[in-house]
């Protein structure tokens, strides 16, 4: 497999996150190397493996259904680089 | 204190009750000797202010924590452990002064117990990493030789154990991250089984993986930490509804004359016979069979099979998780935020550029890949699969030994900058990721050097919640040798 700067920008754009095209091109030097350890998986046998999701196969507890949480409004909207009257502020995304 | 060697928590305590030392001494001791360590180690991100640590000493003297089992222990956290007291950083920009409105259950738990917290350790960002390079804050330096890495990630909190700065620590064990900077510090470390200790406040990297772990000097106080943490939480999901034995009475029922006799130990040859095992590495590990089996044990041999796929499915499935729990990070509700906020997808984009580094760029990437619509059954699925496999590859070994025996690193520890290749770093994970796959407890402990005086581990690694026999059989063998009791020139003072 080769990857090409344009496929890691595609995929940068999926996981936003704005990559140079220098650092794209490191990138998919990278992830050549990478994915050729990975792809040593390709040549296991597996059919009808079941696949294992979880290392302890637990199953979902269910609690009552009670508040148990206090309001901590204020404490976490404090955590926010940028808010206002109790909202968090992002750029505009309705065009005018 | 004038002591000449770093004090265990057994020792500590004992020098208490008998008023040879207060926990305030203790705890101004240690924040000084990280301080004067800082320059030469970078152990830390965080330390204790004369103001955090004499808050902690008037709320340890009025509680009933004053008599709880690590009443005035100094120990670090590794900074992916939330925590009101100390900012939490995850070694990131991303969440560089970022203050947790919660403390995670394991640092409650050791609060609870009487522990005083002098400080948050230095990892690999969201402990990303197999040697504490990849910091935010700069990389971490090994006690035994400072132009070397420490192992990552909780490399920080095996280096303050390590140079006698606390007696304990804590870490996360994802892919290794626990057991692998314990041996290259010489130093022990336990990677609890999956769901043993509470995830509740615990940075997620990939969250079927990450478990809470411990640094100390013994497994007996391995044993008294672990007892702190253990148990159900019903604040994380995943947490186990199972009761925790008394790990200390297990250590005290060992017989003193060969006290593993009965046990078996298997010993997986495909690893000691692995490409790239220093010979030195597979030698100090043999010897440490064979003191296993002077102990009373029975060596036998173990077959795992497909042990050589662990790397590739840890590394398709821990980075697909990775990039969905780093998604989190937007700018918006927590952390850093770009100046660059033209439109929403540019403010995402440039906050998550500008705020994470570049092996956790590439981990999102690798995961966001392999989680894309026609990679799927060919990366995660396949993986998944393979990860059954090798945990069923376990399970067989398991059917003929109580615990298993292996090397815990290829190598020791290699110099900083010397593994520029992401492939060889991960390489490095070869023996630690299989018990992360499975989710099985596993113990790393020193035992022995190098030529060149590096500190090399060696691994148990026993079946779900088999806890009590890994610290008993890591406590025979330091009741047998002295592996554990060698300290780097830094610790001695």
């Amino acid at each position: 497999m080769a990857f090409t700067t344009e496929a890691i920008h595609r995929l940068a754009a999926l996981a936003r996150l704005a990559l140079t095209d220098a650092e794209a091109e490191q990138m998919a030097h990278e992830l050549d190397g990478v994915f050729a350890l990975l792809d040593r998986l390709q040549a296991a046998p597996t059919d009808g493996v079941e696949p294992l999701a979880h290392p302890l196969e637990l199953t979902q507890r269910l609690r009552d259904d009670a508040v148990t949480e206090p309001d901590r409004r204020d404490a976490l909207m404090a955590l926010a680089p940028l808010a206002e009257n109790g909202l968090y502020l992002v750029p505009k995304v309705i065009e005018s | 204190m004038n002591a000449q060697h770093p004090l265990t928590i057994s020792q500590l305590r004992r020098a208490f009750a008998e008023g040879k030392t207060t926990p305030e001494a203790v705890a101004r001791a240690a924040c000084e000797r990280a301080h004067a360590l800082q320059p030469t180690l970078n152990a830390f991100i965080t330390i204790a202010d004369d103001a955090t640590l004499a808050a902690r000493l008037t709320e340890l003297a009025g509680a009933s924590q004053a008599s709880g089992p690590l009443a005035g222990i100094p120990i670090a956290h590794k900074d992916l452990f939330c925590t009101t007291e100390f900012p939490t950083t995850a070694a990131s920009k991303m969440l560089d002064g970022y203050r947790s409105p919660f403390d995670a259950t394991v640092v409650a738990r050791l609060k609870a117990a009487g522990a005083v917290t002098i400080g948050k350790t230095n990892l690999d960002e969201f402990a990303m990493g197999s040697a504490n390079a990849h910091s935010h804050f700069g990389p971490c330096r090994n006690p035994w030789a400072t132009d070397r890495i420490p192992g990552g990630s909780s490399g920080g909190s095996a280096a303050a154990v390590a140079a006698g700065i606390v007696p304990a620590a804590t870490g996360t064990d994802t892919g290794g991250s626990v057991r692998q900077p314990a041996a290259h510090c010489g130093v022990t470390g336990l990677k609890p089984t999956y769901g043993l200790v509470s995830r509740w406040g615990m940075i997620a990297y990939a969250s079927s993986f990450d478990q809470a772990g411990i640094f100390a000097r013994t497994a007996e106080d391995c044993a008294l930490l672990l007892q702190a943490i253990a148990g159900f939480d019903p604040l994380d999901s995943t947490s186990a509804a199972v009761d925790v034995p008394d790990y200390a009475a297990a250590l005290a029922a060992l017989a003193t004359e060969r006290p593993l006799s009965g046990w078996r130990i298997g010993v997986a040859q495909a690893f000691l016979a692995a490409d790239g095992l220093q010979p030195a590495v597979r030698d100090a590990v043999l010897a440490a069979a064979r003191c296993y089996e002077q102990l009373g044990a029975t060596l036998v041999d173990v077959d795992l099979p497909r042990a050589e796929l662990a790397i590739p499915a840890y590394y398709v499935l821990a980075p697909a998780e990775a990039s969905s729990n780093l998604a989190r990070y937007d700018g918006v509700r927590y952390g850093y935020r770009t100046a660059h906020d033209d439109d929403l997808f540019a403010m995402y984009s440039r906050t998550r550029a500008e705020g994470f580094g570049w092996e956790v760029k590439r981990r999102i990437l690798m995961g966001t890949y392999v989680l894309s619509a026609g990679y799927y059954d060919a990366y995660y699925r396949k993986a998944q699969q393979v990860r059954r496999l090798i945990s069923d590859d376990y399970c067989n070994a398991f059917a003929v030994c109580d615990l298993i025996l292996a090397p815990v690193t290829p190598t020791t520890a290699w110099r900083i900058g010397e593994k520029s290749d992401p492939v060889e770093e991960y390489l490095a994970d070869v023996f630690t990721i299989g018990a992360n796959l499975a989710g099985l407890p596993a113990i790393a402990h020193p035992c022995g050097f190098d030529g060149a005086g590096l500190p090399i581990g060696a691994q148990l690694i026993a079946p779900h919640f088999g806890e009590a026999k890994l610290l008993a059989a890591v406590h025979a063998y330091q009741n047998a040798t002295d592996w554990h009791r060698a300290v780097p020139p830094v610790a001695a003072w």
